[in-house]
């Protein structure tokens, strides 16, 4: 009896040990993208307090300086501040990426739920509307359509939305088609409730994660989308300082000045890290045992 | 608790006609052809009374459930007959007419009340949602009806219970609290599938008691679906036995379950385990339920039946009326009255 019972806390034990290990290792990445996605919001939101240049004004009498007590990070060809542009082109690239998911989130969201919930033509229908923009490359159709509306933060949020709800579509779609055979789904139409209400308050609460986790994702991917279209002279129009158009301006100085594309890239790659590192230890917490 | 106890619990049913279902037929199309899930099935039930349905699974019970709701899955079909409710007939009605009376009419209990709740949502918002939704409930009214529902359907400490999560119950609170959702617009009738089978056996009698009260006291109807006889008997006033598709045999609890008239509803006595009238050995029905894509030939139970006839394979077999108020499908139901007088009287 006693034996049996030992050997049966062995084998509990056996089975935790490794998951507690997973988890140990997985949550200093979560903590660390969170720590990190925290300072790099801070330094944007704060970046007028950090700095006492201004980010537009030239001054052509301090052109391309080296990295100093007073220029951080040296100055540009027009003798601005790298380093306090770095902080108001994070900003500004930070609150278009953040902005630019919203919207794509919420129509993916609706759009994939109608879709999954009644089926039918409807879902025929919306679902070959996703198939067409899946069939382009999300940066190509991105800068093509900026293109063609004309460079400008309000493109950029048009091209994100048109080309960015049909992820979110497809994961919610998919997530209610599994959700909607539960008989929490049947209890509720059994209780009269309209099917607005149902896809609301009941089945969204049990899938939106899904779309959250991958919002993160989505995050990077815009921001990298911005930084492209800034580097190809698509983004936001010049005085106003832009991560993508930093890096595309210092590259004439390339072998002279490096730090002033090095910066904003290096900038760039720690904001995706943190965002998907962020993204990784939500998907691990949000949906335990598929880790 | 024995089939002798039938219909102990509750009252017999008062007066009116709640719900009258006539010819019902339900249609599935399926890969491999059309299954007659339903076919024309019969049903009465009066104000405060509870029906049993009972039958094998998939004997139809729960698609006839599901059509009287119209909440079929999309693939099904009610493709004959009414459904009578306070003389409204259900099934020409659209979904938002129907979404009008669901819940403040007719509402319904189901077998795992764990996958039946929303895991993410409040069981007191969950149970609150229908008064808010049908009876215009402010959301302040709502919480106090819900509060109410609660005290009422025996959830201790119902004021902290509010705000817990479906998982923090117990399975019997579970299905308490699914009870107290069904009566949250005090419908006129719940229709309940398994909604014992679930719980543990000390839990099944403390529902049946709850579900038993509400008929008494509030005048609820209850269809219960269940393949338990023994809580049929405990239940219910009226029984209906449902085979392959069809009802076979409808009457008083006592008259069914006690002195069947059909060779199905015998084997079903025989097979449940009670210690008055079962007095060898449990007797397993031969073979198994009929395909229902191509359902045998005259009585769809003849190739499972101890005394079947020539004339069981090719009659179609309707229900027919017998002295007492009871109805029998069987062509040769004296034959159950012999077997019953040889076997069973000590």
């Amino acid at each position: 009896m006693s034996a049996i019972s030992a050997d049966g806390l062995m084998a509990v034990e056996r089975q935790v040990a490794p998951r507690s290990v997973r988890r140990w290792y997985r949550q200093p990445a979560l903590a660390f993208g969170v720590v990190l996605l925290g300072l790099i919001v801070i330094a944007a939101v704060l970046g007028p307090l950090l700095s006492p240049y201004n980010p537009i004004t030239q001054n052509l009498g301090q052109t391309l300086l080296g990295p100093s007590a007073h220029h951080l990070v040296g100055t540009d060809q027009l003798g601005r501040d790298t380093f306090t542009r770095l902080l108001y082109g994070l900003r500004n690239d930070l609150r278009i990426a953040f902005l630019a998911v919203v919207s794509p989130f919420c129509i993916g969201v609706v759009l994939g739920s109608i879709s999954g919930y009644f089926g039918g033509w409807v879902d025929a229908v919306i679902m070959r509307l996703v198939d067409i923009v899946v069939a382009f490359p999300f940066y190509v159709l991105v800068i093509a359509l900026v293109f063609v509306l004309g460079p400008g933060q309000r493109s950029i949020y048009i091209a994100i939305t048109l080309v960015g709800w049909v992820s979110y579509a497809r994961i919610i779609r998919s997530e209610i088609l599994v959700a909607k055979r539960q008989d929490y789904v049947l209890a509720a139409q059994s209780g009269g409730l309209s099917a607005v209400r149902i896809m609301a308050r009941h089945l969204l609460p049990n899938v939106v994660s899904q779309a959250i986790i991958y919002g993160m994702s989505d995050i990077v991917q815009d921001i990298l989308a911005i930084v492209a279209l800034g580097y190809f002279g698509l983004g936001i129009p010049p005085p106003t300082p832009d991560l993508g158009s930093m890096i595309n301006d210092g590259q004439n100085f390339m072998t002279t000045h490096w730090q002033l594309t090095t910066f904003p890239g290096l900038v760039v790659v720690l904001v995706g890290l943190s965002l998907s590192l962020i993204g990784d230890g939500l998907a691990d917490i949000i949906r335990p045992g598929q880790a | 608790m024995t089939i002798g106890d039938a219909g102990a619990l509750s009252g017999a049913g008062t007066g009116g006609t709640v719900l009258e279902v006539r010819d019902l037929r339900v249609r599935i199309a399926a890969r491999h052809g059309t299954v007659r899930a339903v076919d024309g099935v019969s049903l009465e039930v009066a104000r405060g009374e509870a029906v049993g349905l009972v039958g094998e699974s998939g004997s139809g019970k729960s698609m006839t459930l599901r059509a009287i709701l119209g909440v079929l899955p999309p693939e099904a079909k009610v493709t004959s007959g009414q459904i009578l409710l306070d003389g409204v007939d259900l099934v020409p009605l659209s979904n938002s007419d129907l979404n009008r009376i669901r819940g403040p009419k007719i509402s319904m209990i189901f077998q795992e009340p764990m996958s039946a709740l929303n895991p993410v949502m409040r069981v007191g918002y969950q149970i609150a949602e229908g008064p808010r939704v049908h009876l215009g409930y402010s959301k302040a009214q709502a919480a106090e009806r819900a509060l109410e529902l609660m005290r009422r359907v025996g959830i201790p400490d119902p004021e902290r219970r509010f705000r817990a999560y479906p998982h923090e119950f117990s399975g019997g609170m579970r299905q308490r609290v699914m009870i107290a959702i069904a009566l949250s617009c005090e419908p006129e009738i719940i229709l309940c599938d398994e909604p014992t089978t679930a719980l543990d056996v000390t839990i099944q009698d403390q529902i049946l008691r709850l579900l038993a009260s509400l008929c008494r006291e509030s005048g609820v109807s209850l269809i219960f679906v269940t393949h338990d006889l023994p809580v049929v008997a405990q239940l219910c006033q009226r029984v209906a036995v449902m085979y392959g598709g069809e009802l076979v045999e409808r009457g008083h609890v006592h008259d069914v379950l006690l002195d069947p008239r059909h060779p199905y509803t015998l084997g079903l006595v025989r097979s449940a385990p009670d210690v008055e009238y079962v007095r060898e050995s449990l007797v397993p029905i031969p073979g198994s339920p009929p395909s229902l894509v191509s359902p045998p030939s005259g009585c769809r139970f003849h190739p499972r039946c101890a005394f079947v006839e020539q004339d069981c394979r090719v009659q179609p077999t309707p229900l027919r009326e017998l002295p007492g108020g009871r109805y029998t499908a069987c062509l040769h139901y004296e034959r159950c009255e012999e077997a019953l007088a040889d076997r069973i009287r000590p």
